[in-house]
């Protein structure tokens, strides 16, 4: 065809390998966008607090480029060399789960989730490790087990070694969401790697009908009293003006902000929810300001954004060479659209609220950096497409 | 290493996640078109409500106006000074001068500016000037916002009419109270908006909802009358060592009210303040002594009414045809009703004469036959018809009702006594107005201070009106007795009264109080001009005065000294004053 025939031509011109320069443009579209949302709603409280107005900005923008750094040296690395770290790494970032519990650790807001590098001063979520380390590990796994992972036994091993990360997350950070996401990851991983549906869309049925009742079960109970926490922060969710203390007053103050927004918004800048009626919002709740200053259209253009990332990430994953970089691809995937989903779902109280941050855009300068190694992998992974027909 | 089935399948499987990720991102749009668009008013709403602090900005309060359009009720600008926590920058400072400029003590600026709240006041009604100063300093977080204060120019002029508004500015006591819905006007705001903290946001602005001034109000009372009669109630007080004394001056054919007197007064720009040297112990015995400084004994008090009630019995009595002014009576000093012997004023009695000689000697006994001959039905029956059970619905707040027999209960020996003015009980309003809507030809009318509204730009906005109740007693009957009251002034009872070159009409009296024995009196003269066609008509009491106590002597010449000066005033004009000169020598 004509058209095949120009595309040859031009291949040979430019390098024999592919580059996704359209996965790079929206990285970097984002990480500027991020940036720039970050100044605009922490300034305020920035300045208040540490009389400089750019400080997160300061401090995320130095995460950003030594994440860049990263995904750079990753993206030339093949990502094969990495498979020999699979279990070093999966051991390692479980420990360094119990790192936060030494006097390393940062206690902020009732929860240690952080520990410092000491000499550097920067500090990092051992949750952000453990996702990127059970990416590779269960990448590799699904290569080893072969198909064995059709199988409820290869399913259930999958699961097993899933599970103590977010266990442990969960318990010793106190950090439900990063513990949600993990399983969500391996799950995500496991139904890919298996050619089968049936069984899924029958767990999945059955979860799905457990959370309804739960649901319905917490709503119709009129003894408030007994629930225990989590169940409170289901019925803040279903009534956010009910708890106008906590959970449910960040709620409804990012409702206030996105109502406020329209659609055309407020303008950049303009937002007055971020004037701390919404406490850090530059964190989780970075998308209701986005929301109140750029309107209904500038959420959409994230959203679009988001999309496409994927669309992206899906034809890599499509295309890779071999199984080892699908499944890595896969992970990526599942990490970015689950936190993309619960971010936006928490932030319209769609779901009960939990803290979860908008990837690349959200304040927190670990996450922004494993994100951009997680992206340095899958342009290692593009890099390995061959383009020649085979 | 892979098998192309498998492939197939994984790339089948990543593209139905990647879609399903891609449904649900649909699905949070929606959420968020909902929430921006069909919801967006309503939490827009409530954001802009948590986002705006309001400072309330008073409204001018209408200001009152006599008759001439004097001002007796105006508003003086004050300040209220607040601090604002979040704002300030240098406490010390801030205490430091609120302290010297206020002259509050450190402790209480302190507390204040320490307080962690949005807003707090640290003193209200702050002189302009030191309003003024205090904003020079120009010091972050004091706020001086400007409002207003009432001020009576006159003082104590008519204080326990006028009435006085509290710290908000809202009507306490008198016709600030009546009128408080025409006067207070609409507060208006200063929408600041803040953040989280309170601390304004600058760029933001402020949004004013201006406030609405109160209402003027016109009054039928002229100052002049007002003044010139607490003058003589003040001088008769002092004389006569009385209790209290007072006047009231109204048009008998309107209900307008022209004066209302009730020394002692007090001052309407410092009401709070007892006389010198009243003591008292605890804080409910000073609202007590406050409470009855402030009372308008005119209006809020009962008294027995004595002699000038036996206007209302002659007038029933004419009315009701049992008497003609012809109509011969016999006074031996004393008359005796059922079993008991009830004595006249004069104990040699006034032997015969007739009805007019009678009222002019104001005998006990011609009025008990008067109102024997009535009986105690119809007696009851024009009591009621008068509307001296009813309140006279003056437009000052808590008026008394009359105290008086249940007509079951209502015996001959009740009936006597009634008759000429003992043994019950009405307000001096209720009698001033009884007995004008008698001599003006039997309109009962409703006695009033308010006349109209006027609204900012000075036009009347509302006429006030009030209710008025044809024929209570025939023209006729009405005539005959201006001319027999008439005739008291001229040559009876009630002659101190008299005014050279005026027909005056008045009766008087001299009523003991319960107890009786205690020695202690009230004198009263009621009086009216010009007899034929009344135009004013005026009330004196004086409560316990001492030495002589007759109405006729006592207070009597009050309303004459009221008249001499008032009548000309009014533009009532002299009657035979050509004849008068001429006859005098």
């Amino acid at each position: 065809m004509a058209s095949r025939a120009i595309a040859r031509t031009k291949r040979k011109e430019q390098s024999e390998y592919y580059f996704d320069y359209s996965l790079l443009f929206i990285v970097l579209f984002l990480l500027g966008f991020g940036l720039v949302m970050i100044y605009s709603t922490s300034s305020y409280e920035a300045y208040q607090d540490y009389k400089d107005s750019a400080h997160y900005l300061k401090t995320q923008l130095l995460a950003s480029i030594l994440g860049l750094i990263a995904m750079i040296v990753v993206a030339n690395i093949p990502y094969h060399f990495w498979e020999k770290f699979a279990v070093l790494g999966y051991v390692v970032s479980f420990g360094l789960i119990f790192l936060v519990k030494t006097p390393l650790g940062i206690k902020s807001h009732g929860a240690t989730r952080w520990f410092r590098i000491p000499g550097i001063g920067l500090s990092v979520q051992p949750a952000e490790i453990v996702k990127l380390c059970m990416i590779l590990f269960l990448a590799c796994l699904v290569c080893k087990l072969g198909k064995n992972v059709r199988t409820w036994k290869g399913i259930i091993i999958m699961a097993l070694f899933a599970v103590p990360h977010a266990v442990m997350i969960k318990v010793v950070t106190q950090n439900l969401s990063s513990a949600i996401i993990v399983v969500g990851i391996a799950a995500l991983m496991v139904f890919v790697a298996d050619p089968h549906y049936k069984k899924y869309i029958v767990v999945g049925g059955i979860g799905c009908a457990a959370v309804a009742a739960l649901v319905f079960w917490i709503v119709t109970s009129d003894t408030a009293a007994g629930l225990s926490f989590r169940f409170t922060r289901i019925n803040t969710w279903l009534h956010p003006e009910t708890d106008p203390t906590d959970t449910g007053f960040q709620t409804l103050q990012a409702l206030y902000a996105i109502g406020s927004g329209g659609i055309w918004g407020k303008g950049l800048g303009q937002s007055m929810q971020k004037l701390g009626f919404i406490p850090e919002a530059q964190n989780d709740m970075i998308f209701s300001i986005i929301c109140e200053e750029l309107g209904l259209f500038g959420a959409v253009a994230i959203i679009l954004m988001f999309l496409m990332l994927l669309w992206r990430l899906m034809i890599i994953a499509n295309n890779a060479p071999d199984l080892f970089g699908s499944m890595l691809v896969v992970g990526v995937i599942g990490h970015i659209a689950i936190q993309v989903i619960l971010n936006i779902a928490v932030v319209t109280n769609s779901i009960p609220n939990t803290g979860i941050s908008l990837p690349f855009i959200s304040y927190g300068g670990s996450s922004v950096m494993f994100l951009l190694i997680e992206m340095g992998l899958v342009l290692s992974v593009a890099k390995r497409i061959q383009l020649k027909e085979v | 290493m892979l098998t192309n089935n498998n492939r197939i399948a994984h790339r089948k499987k990543i593209t139905v996640v990647t879609l399903l990720f891609a449904l649900v991102l649909v699905g949070l749009f929606g959420r968020l078109v909902y929430l921006m668009v069909w919801r967006a008013d309503y939490y827009a709403g409530k954001a802009v409500e948590l986002h705006e602090r309001e400072r309330s900005i008073k409204a001018a309060r209408g200001r009152i106006l006599d008759r001439n359009g004097v001002v007796i009720a105006d508003n003086r600008t004050v300040c209220t000074v607040s601090v604002i926590h979040n704002q300030i920058e240098d406490p010390e400072t801030v205490v430091q001068v609120l302290c010297r400029e206020l002259g509050l003590s450190k402790e209480f600026v302190t507390a204040r500016v320490e307080k962690y709240s949005s807003i707090e006041r640290i003193k209200s009604n702050v002189d302009k000037e030191t309003g003024d100063r205090i904003r020079e300093y120009d010091l972050a977080g004091v706020k001086v916002d400007e409002d207003y204060k009432r001020y009576y120019p006159f003082g104590e002029l008519a204080s326990k009419v006028l009435g006085f508004t509290g710290a908000d500015n809202q009507g306490i006591i008198g016709l600030e109270v009546i009128y408080e819905e025409y006067l207070k006007g609409k507060a208006g705001n200063i929408l600041t908006v803040t953040d989280a903290k309170g601390i304004e946001v600058e760029e933001a602005g402020e949004r004013r909802q201006e406030p609405v001034k109160g209402k003027d109000l016109v009054l039928s009372l002229d100052m002049n009358i007002q003044s010139y009669a607490t003058q003589l109630a003040v001088q008769a007080m002092k004389t006569k060592e009385a209790d209290g004394v007072s006047i009231l001056a109204m048009n008998p054919q309107t209900g307008e009210m022209l004066a209302m007197v009730n020394v002692p007064e007090f001052d309407l720009n410092d009401p709070y303040t007892l006389p010198e040297g009243t003591a008292y112990q605890t804080q409910e015995e000073y609202q007590n002594l406050l409470n009855a400084m402030w009372r308008n004994g005119c209006i809020n008090d009962t008294y027995e009414p004595g002699s000038t009630f036996k206007i209302i019995t002659a007038a029933a009595g004419l009315e009701a045809g049992v008497v003609t002014p012809q109509s011969t009576f016999s006074c031996p000093g004393y008359i005796v009703v059922d079993d008991r012997r009830i004595h006249c004023s004069k104990r040699t009695g006034h032997g015969a004469q007739d009805f007019i000689h009678g009222t002019m000697n104001s005998c006990n006994p011609v009025f008990i036959t008067v109102g024997l001959r009535l009986g105690v039905d119809q007696y009851y029956e024009y009591f009621e018809k008068f509307g001296l059970k009813k309140k006279t619905g003056i437009d000052l707040p808590g008026e008394a009702g009359t105290i008086m027999h249940k007509k079951e209960n209502m015996g001959n020996v009740e009936l006597a006594t009634v008759s000429f003015g003992q043994s019950f009980q009405i307000t001096p309003i209720q009698l001033l107005t009884t007995a004008a809507s008698i001599v003006n030809g039997g309109r009962r009318v409703t006695p009033h201070f308010g006349v109209e509204v006027l609204d900012s730009d000075g036009d009347a906005a509302q006429v006030l009106s009030y209710p008025m109740e044809e024929g209570i007693v025939s023209e006729e009957t009405s005539e005959t007795l201006r001319g027999i009251l008439e005739m008291v002034v001229s040559d009876g009872t009630g002659k101190n009264g008299k005014v050279e070159g005026f027909r005056i009409g008045g009766k008087t009296a001299t009523s003991q109080t319960l107890p009786r024995g205690s020695g202690r009196y009230i004198a009263s003269f009621i009086g009216f001009a010009p007899a034929d066609d009344p135009q004013v008509i005026a009330l004196a009491i004086i409560n316990n005065p001492k030495g002589v106590y007759y109405g006729g002597q006592v207070a009597a010449p009050i309303v004459r000294q009221l008249y001499e000066n008032i009548l000309p005033y009014l533009g009532i004009a002299k009657e035979n004053a050509e004849e008068t000169d001429a006859d005098t020598p």
